[in-house]
């Protein structure tokens, strides 16, 4: 039987920085998470499943990149891969695209929170973390205008405090907070899977 | 600051009128990049609105060219994934050298970046001589710029870097004349390379071959789409021979798993039983 697709989403995007903040915040994150959880991060290097070794040792859930037609599960965490941009499908399935950087980004935040967005709607939870670029506050700002959640790193407890300054001053931001205070949001948002 | 002007469903329209009127099949295609693609073209262009944009590519066949042209990602680069190459010249070009006349197909090649790249490692191999490369494309201008030859210097520093993880055996800029902001590669090269169109949604085989790379083209097919095409691939390839997808493309889970096994554990080659 196929399993149902997640009905909500938390997107994380983040750049120079955002890595610590992720292995902050995965922690706190419920076993029983009801959403789907996709990280875009900036990184050098394209060969790397090593990002979500790192990551998984954080979580019970599930972690691991993406994988082109992937259906997103609740309870499951998504990577980004290198040199791609990752997309939403109507269907709740993911579609990489191997076009322009944004930004000077691929992946870039802009446009996996956008095509997320355009899909998950309200039902929607997007944080920017850290980062020294301006990439993920205009995805920020589409979030927003669906009526999703938006939270921002406090920029005086990010690495480099660009990317969190820059979003608050552009886009109404719902919460910005310390990376440690950001699974509690997220559990609440998502709910818990029953059973 | 909606974007979005134009939603999923007026895509589908714009698909279908090009399919009617010119031929251009983009029904099945993964709809959300192809959804970026439309938007990002309507903005560019300033139409007012939908319908002015629809008008225009029914009407237009000119327009509707640049449409197709630029609802198509031709992103490419050389060597990309250098270890990829390194694997083509360990564990498949030692096969191609068995065989008198080597024939392979690039398919969805975009502006050639990858071919000249295969190309130079056949000419490293000895082999370039004996071999036919097919070069094609959906997209015509691309393969107007693949037969010059010609790419920008400004990325040749990457290239070269890509091209000595790969296991290059010379001085990478050996292989071009820098001139201005141009880097055009030695005239050999290309010799071998015959760039033509084809679109592999609606044209059939045209040839035997031993190797087919068609790498960053399937991700952008939806999963019936991608099957035909990979049947197509299948049929063009001789027993034995080789298929090469890009790093986050795969034939498990397809129609014709059955009839390949993968090369190597990590890098996305596959080799066709024999029958
Ligand atoms: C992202 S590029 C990949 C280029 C190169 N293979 C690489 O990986 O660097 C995708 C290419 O596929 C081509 N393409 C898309 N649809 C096609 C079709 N139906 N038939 C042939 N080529 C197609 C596009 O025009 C584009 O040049």
């Amino acid at each position: 039987m196929a399993m149902d697709t997640a009905s909500r989403v938390v997107l994380i995007g983040g750049s120079a920085g955002g890595l610590q903040a992720i292995l902050t915040l995965l922690p706190g994150l419920s076993p029983r998470l009801n959403a789907a959880v996709i990280i875009v991060l900036h990184r050098q290097s394209s060969a790397d499943s090593v990002l979500a070794e790192l990551l998984a040792v954080k979580t019970s859930l599930p972690v691991r990149e993406a994988e082109e037609k992937e259906a997103l599960l609740p309870g499951a965490i998504y990577i980004a891969p290198g040199d791609y941009h990752l997309l939403v499908e109507t269907d709740h399935t993911l579609s990489l695209d191997y076009s322009e950087k944004v930004n000077f980004s691929r992946p870039s935040i802009d446009v996996t929170f956008s095509s997320a967005v355009g899909v998950f709607g309200a039902k929607t939870m997007a944080v920017l973390l850290s980062g020294a670029n301006g990439d993920g506050v205009e995805g920020l700002g589409d979030v927003h205008e669906a009526g999703g959640i938006t939270i921002v790193q406090d920029p005086d407890t990010a690495v480099v405090d660009f990317m969190p300054r820059h979003a608050i001053q552009a886009v109404p931001v719902d919460h910005v907070l310390v990376a440690a205070d950001m699974a509690s949001f997220i559990n609440n948002f998502a709910g818990l899977m029953v059973g | 600051m909606n974007r979005n002007h134009i939603s999923e469903q007026e895509v589908s329209m714009l698909l279908n009128d090009v399919l009617e009127r010119y031929g251009y099949d983009f029904t099945e295609y993964a709809h959300a990049s192809i959804n970026r693609r439309v938007n990002h073209l309507f903005q560019l262009d300033r139409f007012p609105s939908f319908a002015e944009f629809r008008y225009r590519i029914i009407a237009d066949a000119g327009y509707a060219l640049r449409f197709v042209e630029e609802i198509t990602v031709n992103v490419t680069e050389m060597f990309r994934d250098p270890q990829f190459y390194y694997m083509l010249r360990q564990q498949v070009l030692p096969v191609l050298a068995t065989y008198p006349l080597i024939r392979i197909w690039h398919a969805g090649c975009s502006t050639g970046e990858e071919v000249y790249s295969f190309a130079i490692l056949l000419k490293e191999a000895n082999l370039l001589h004996k071999s036919v490369i097919y070069a094609t494309d959906i997209n015509t201008s691309v393969l107007e710029k693949g037969r010059t030859g010609i790419f920008p210097l400004s990325q040749m520093q990457q290239y070269s870097r890509n091209y000595m993880e790969a296991g290059g055996l010379h001085d990478f800029s050996s292989y071009y004349t820098a001139n201005y902001e141009y880097a055009k590669f030695r005239q050999d090269l290309g010799e071998k390379i015959i760039f033509s169109p084809h679109n592999l949604v609606t044209d059939g085989s045209f040839n035997e071959f031993q190797l087919i790379i068609c790498r960053n083209v399937l991700i952008y097919f939806n999963k019936t789409l991608q099957d035909k095409v990979l049947r197509l691939f299948g049929d063009s390839l001789e027993p034995l021979g080789f298929l090469a997808l890009g790093s986050k493309e795969s034939l498990n889970f397809t129609s014709v798993s059955g009839q390949f096994r993968q090369v190597d554990s990590k890098e996305k080659i596959w080799r066709k039983h024999h029958l």
